[in-house]
């Protein structure tokens, strides 16, 4: 290891790509806080970050998507900017997005080369087309028939037909955005051995992925994003995983230490309490490209937090047990009794509720009122025939804006005039009002501001006292730590721990996340 | 003052009401008798108002199930030709019929139709919330084969019917007032009931608005979508039967025509998106008056009736291009544009002052 | 043979089978193409004269002008769009082409005039779909009410067409020897039909049609010009229109302002049992002519039957439409 094949291009000065201080700002949100990053010729280079640290904003400013507010863009040291992917792709910046933007009702040819067609006499080549896509697919040792259509491939396949047309227009720098979320371990390895031919021809690549182990074995260099800013750049081999997670997560400044030390001081009561039943098991419950199989138990009254990456399986799992996705195998039982919940109605009649992390898309409805928004769960649950009366409609509204502290001018205010803060706890009164036994919180307090948090946080650790069950899922590990009386770990769509949260630091957490094994001071499987 | 004034243009019944307002204006000015109404010797209303409301009514029956219809995220093509089916099949039986007086063999005649009409509206929900084809292409396929089987049922003759109990429906009067009128606005204020007083408005609308964030709250689709293509069969069924009393003859081909494209519109003017979502029943109420006004104009302003088309693509045309994004978008830069100069307008003139 | 039976053993000509059927590409047109051959064979074993020639090349001569609507509609529905005015245009310009000649104008510039006002309709059409986001069903809905009332506008009662050319179009046979003759409107729209595959399948343009409705913002990310491609298909909608009203008042040799009502939706229905989905993205302008002529053949058959009534058509359009959509979904569905 006298000169490791990597330095050698790291000690190149001159980058493909020099984006420095970037700032681009949506209405109500700084998506990107004066971010720099680089892009150096025949070198792998990591973006990574949890959900809304600005990777694909930053992406997207790169590829011309979005314009940017300040900052500067050089490629190959002569400063640019794009009005759009066309312009960018034309300069040598290639992307290939997460889900393939190609045509699946076009041939394989078409989807390499289109834009770009060989022509004879007014018309498109075909046959030239074909033969110069099946050259470029073999070079990247791909046989397929060019004049298939695309969609009878596999999502592999087509994700490499992607890198295919970005690599044919001699491209300078490639973006790969999240390229292997949807592969097996075996299309990954051909991937790889892709990228490494490019990286090889000195082409810049830039990879995205939420697998540690992939991010490990492809980069060169790795950039963390957190919060719209740059945490920093690291050489992959000078940074150790844990750095890599707690950079990625971060520390949040405790504001809340008042309600951790009333959750602490409960803590021990409970411990000492009888021992609760269990609410709900999931057995082996797999879903393909969601998780493994896996196994879950929650008691009554226990807030069980999920920790874990973005990818790794926690919204994955959630979702199944709220019957919002369908499991493909596996059983789920109920107070010991097997149940289905194959869709939000089986699991609502079950009594559990499974809050979205997509609120807006998924959460609130945002053109009915919050009267409206606080009643739907319960209202579909009785069904449209069984109106439930004017009155007490009004009596949960209110009740809940003053006990959730919904800030709105009155219930018949629309829930998109709402703050997200405040839209989260209307989603939240929606399945309060429910009563349910298990609550499904994914990434409540996500984008919202601290005292919405606190309040929530708060909230959360009121049910539990008064016997329901909790699933909570935040990326904050701070959050996740302070809240639950269990932790379960995952990790790559596995289980990697299931303990108890007696004196968890934060750092023993990010071991688990970042290296799927405990710390050496640190014993697991209390459970079982 | 000026507070109200700005509540009510935003209302969106604003101009929709401003439209039928004008419409109204244009008549009286053209035909000064336009708003009276006279009692004739049996106590039967007559006047131009009640005409508006005794023909617009078959568009508005039909218009308000299109209404429901289209808050779930669809759209019923069929509803003329169902029109039809019913006429064909309720005129065929009482001709049929040795006793086409009889107020029992026009009740199960009507009756027949309308069960018909139903079954048609399950055959489209079948297609839209059970086979999940898009409701566009699901109801066009009753739309073409629709006028096929009442010209089966008709044997492809115009019907003419002379049977007293069915002409009643036509041209009939309640209480001095058209029966036509009685059945849209009994129909009208019933529809409201049933989608407001029990909670099947607000599903409808949180399954326009967002059918994800419904399914997750536990919310049917399935079922609200397949009443409520029932729902507006049915009462394409009803206007049909309208149609075909009032005209005393049930002609396959023409009875109904284009109706489907006129009840869309009284829900576009009446301030419905095509989009889905919330509706406004009192808005499809606002628009099917305005589209029988605006017939009713074309006649008392002496333009050739034919004219009348051009005037709904105007209408069509003004009322898309203004709920347009792009609109919007280029309205909302003129007016930042214009508090722009406006501020820069009254910095200027306290420079000046200073 | 024997190199045929090494590459191709029964049980993969078999799978391929298979596969061609249930692609979404080349599945519903087989599916059509088989049920024409069926429908012709059967006509021709059941009712006698059938089987002659001129049997198949009437079929063109009366629906030339649908095989045009049919190739416009195809660039719109390959889009995920849909062209509800059609019909009303035809009127338009049957009507348009009446009153002009009635007042002297010559041919040419009639003709001429048509395409150009019914192209500018569809551009105008295009624009509030693509520009406005206004729904392709609402905005040729208006198109057609405004083409509706600009008929009844210019004539109400039908005009009869005697101008010279549009009389000699009309009568001219063009023969094909064996005593089997076509009209010069046949070999307009077999024109048409030619450009509009070549240009579908070998311009950048066609692929671009077939790109929106296979994914309109991938087709943008891929650099495709896919808002100008939108605009245009409904100008070449329009264009069809035209030429399709046209051909058709060569056809009836008057101009009527209920002439071609529903023609809208035999030219979808032929569209769409000719194989392209209405989902867009897949589908053949010749599926479409072929469309054209299965519903042909099944007035044909009526007519030949004489004892069936023309409602039967409708209700055999009908049903066809109710089968082939469901054969799209099926194919779709398995396809995701």
């Amino acid at each position: 290891m006298e000169e490791s094949p990597a330095t050698a291009p790291l000690e190149n000065p001159a980058p493909v790509v020099e984006m420095t201080d970037i700032s681009i700002s949506f209405p109500g949100v700084k998506a990107l806080d004066a971010v720099s990053f680089r892009m150096f010729p025949g070198e792998v280079h990591s973006l990574l970050g949890e959900n809304g640290a600005g990777k694909s904003t930053l992406i997207k400013a790169l590829t011309g998507v979005y314009s940017i507010d300040s900052g500067v863009i050089r490629l190959d040291g002569r400063k640019v900017t794009f009005s759009g992917p066309a312009q960018a792709q034309a300069a040598g910046i290639s992307t290939v997005y997460q889900e393939v933007n190609l045509l699946g009702n076009l041939t394989v040819a078409e989807n390499v080369m289109l834009g770009r067609e060989p022509r004879r006499f007014g018309g498109i080549n075909w046959r030239a087309m074909r033969k110069r896509s099946a050259e470029i697919l073999s070079g990247l040792h791909l046989n397929i028939d060019p004049g298939s259509l695309l969609n009878s491939h596999s999502l592999a396949i087509q994700q490499l037909v992607a890198i295919a047309r970005a690599i044919d227009v001699q491209a300078k720098a490639l973006i790969l955005d999240e390229p292997t979320s949807s592969l097996d371990t075996e299309e990954v390895a051909e991937l790889f051995r892709v990228i490494r031919t490019l990286k090889d021809s000195g082409v810049a690549i830039l990879f995205v992925s939420h697998f540690l182990e992939q991010v490990y074995e492809i980069s060169d260099r790795l950039t963390v994003l957190r919060n719209g800013q740059l945490v920093g750049e690291y050489l992959t081999e000078e940074l150790l995983r844990i750095d890599l997670v707690q950079a990625m997560i971060g520390k949040e400044l405790s504001v809340l230490d008042d309600l951790e030390a009333q959750v602490h001081s409960t803590e021990k009561d409970r411990a000492v309490g009888a021992k609760s039943r269990t609410f709900v098991e999931a057995r082996r419950l797999t879903r393909k490209g969601a998780i493994a199989p896996m196994d879950l138990s929650i008691d009554e009254g226990e807030v069980v937090g999920l920790a874990g990456l973005l990818g790794s399986g926690r919204t994955e799992l959630a979702r199944l047990l709220g019957g919002v996705d369908r499991a493909d195998s596996g059983q789920v039982s109920v107070h010991g009794e097997p149940v289905k919940l194959r869709t939000p109605r089986q699991a609502i009649k079950h009594r559990i509720a499974y809050s979205s992390e997509n609120r807006r898309s998924e959460g609130v409805v945002d053109e009915l009122s919050v009267r409206d928004n606080i009643i739907l769960a319960l209202q579909a649950d009785r069904g449209w025939l069984r109106p439930i009366p004017r009155k007490r409609q009004d009596e949960l509204a209110a009740s809940y804006i003053e006990a959730l502290n919904i800030k709105t001018p009155n219930a018949d205010a629309l829930v998109r005039n709402l703050s997200g803060g405040n839209q989260q706890k209307v989603l939240l009164a929606r399945w309060l009002a429910i009563a349910p036994r298990l609550l499904i919180l994914d990434e409540p307090t996500r984008g919202i501001d601290i005292g919405a948090k606190a309040e929530i946080q708060k909230l959360v650790y009121g049910l539990a006292e008064n016997g329901m069950s909790v699933l909570f899922i935040s990326a904050e590990l701070e959050e996740v730590l302070r809240l639950s009386n269990r932790i379960v770990v995952l990790r790559d769509r596995k289980k990697v721990a299931d303990l108890p949260n007696d004196g968890l630091s934060v750092d023993a957490l990010l071991t688990l996340i970042a290296e799927g094994a405990p710390a050496p001071s640190h014993t697991i499987g209390a459970e079982s | 003052m000026k507070n109200v004034l700005n509540r009510a243009v935003g209302h969106r019944l604003f101009w929709p009401l401003v439209m039928l307002a004008a419409l109204l204006l244009i008549n009286v000015i053209a035909v000064p008798g336009f708003l009276s109404i006279t009692v004739n010797s049996e106590g039967h209303l007559f006047g131009s108002i009640i005409d508006i409301l005794r023909n617009g009514a078959p568009t508005l029956i039909i218009a308000v199930g299109m209404t429901l219809v289209i808050a779930t995220r669809g759209i019923d093509l069929s509803v003329g030709s169902v029109c039809a089916i019913a006429g064909a099949v309720a005129s065929s039986m009482i001709l049929a019929s040795p006793t086409p007086n009889n107020v029992g063999t026009v009740t199960g005649a009507l009756l027949t139709a309308l069960v018909l009409s139903l079954g048609l509206g399950l055959a489209n929900g079948l297609l839209v919330a059970g086979l999940g084809i898009q409701p566009i292409i699901s109801t066009l396929i009753l739309m073409t084969a629709g006028r096929g089987i009442a010209m089966l049922i008709t044997e492809g003759q115009i019907i003419t019917v002379n049977s007293v109990p069915f002409a009643f429906l036509g041209s009939g009067f309640i209480l001095g007032v058209p029966v036509a009128t009685v059945a849209g606005v009994l129909i009208f204020a019933l529809a409201a009931l049933l989608t407001r007083r029990t909670a099947m408005g607000l599903l409808i609308e949180a399954v326009g608005i967002n059918p994800e964030a419904s399914r997750q709250a536990g919310v049917r689709a399935r079922g609200l979508k397949f009443s409520v293509y029932a729902l507006c069969a049915l009462l394409a069924g009803i206007a049909g039967l309208i149609l075909t009393s009032n005209q005393t003859a049930a002609d396959a081909n023409n009875t109904g025509l284009f109706i489907e494209l006129d009840a869309i519109l009284a829900v576009v003017i009446g301030g419905t998106s095509l989009a889905g979502g919330r509706y406004s029943l009192a808005g499809t109420l606002v628009g099917a008056l305005i589209i029988q006004t605006l017939v009713t104009t074309v006649y008392t302003v002496g333009i050739p009736p034919i004219a009348t088309m051009v005037f709904k693509a105007a209408v069509v045309t003004a009322v898309c291009l203004l709920q347009s994004p792009t609109t919007a978008a280029a309205l909302e830069r003129w007016r930042s544009r214009l508090a722009t100069r406006h501020l820069q307008g009254v910095a200027a003139k306290a420079g000046a002052a200073r | 043979m024997t190199t045929l039976s090494a590459s191709l053993t029964p049980r993969r000509l078999l799978d391929r089978v298979v596969d061609v059927f249930t692609s979404p590409k080349s599945g519903p047109v087989l599916v059509t193409a088989i049920l024409f051959l069926l429908m012709y064979v059967g006509g021709g074993l059941r009712y006698h004269g059938f089987f002659a020639g001129q049997v198949v090349l009437n079929l063109l001569i009366d629906n030339a002008y649908l095989i045009v609507l049919a190739v416009g509609m195809t660039f719109v529905i390959l889009t995920g769009g849909i062209d509800l005015s059609v019909g009303a245009v035809v009127a338009l310009s049957t009507i348009i082409a009446a009153r002009l000649l009635q007042l002297g104008w010559s041919p040419g510039v009639v003709i001429v005039l048509i395409l150009i006002i019914t192209s500018l309709l569809g551009l105008l059409v295009g624009l509030m779909i693509q520009v406005f986001k206004v729904q392709p069903f609402i905005a040729t809905l208006a198109a057609m009410f405004l083409s509706r009332g600009l008929c009844y506008i210019i004539a109400k009662e039908s005009i009869t067409i005697s101008n010279p050319f549009f009389k000699a179009m009309a009568n001219i046979r063009i023969s094909l020897g064996y005593r089997l003759s076509i009209t010069p409107s046949v070999v307009i729209a077999l024109v048409v039909l030619v450009i509009a595959v070549w240009v579908l399948q070998y311009t950048r343009f066609g692929r671009t049609t077939y790109a929106i409705g296979g994914g309109e913002q991938s087709g943008m990310l891929m650099g495709l010009p896919t808002a100008r491609t939108k605009v245009l298909v409904y100008v070449i909608s329009g264009f069809c229109s035209g030429l399709a009203g046209v051909l058709f008042s060569f056809y009836t040799l008057s101009g009527y302002a209920l002439s071609a009502v529903g023609t809208e939706m035999d030219a979808i229905a032929a569209v769409v049992i000719g194989g392209t989905l209405l989902t867009g993205g897949y589908g053949f302008v010749l599926g479409s002519a072929l469309g054209v002529l299965v519903l042909g053949l099944i007035q044909t058959v009526i007519s030949f039957e004489g004892t069936l009534s023309s409602w039967w058509t409708k209700i055999f359009i009908g049903a066809l439409l109710l089968v082939f959509i469901i054969l799209q979904k099926v194919l779709t569905s398995r396809r995701t």
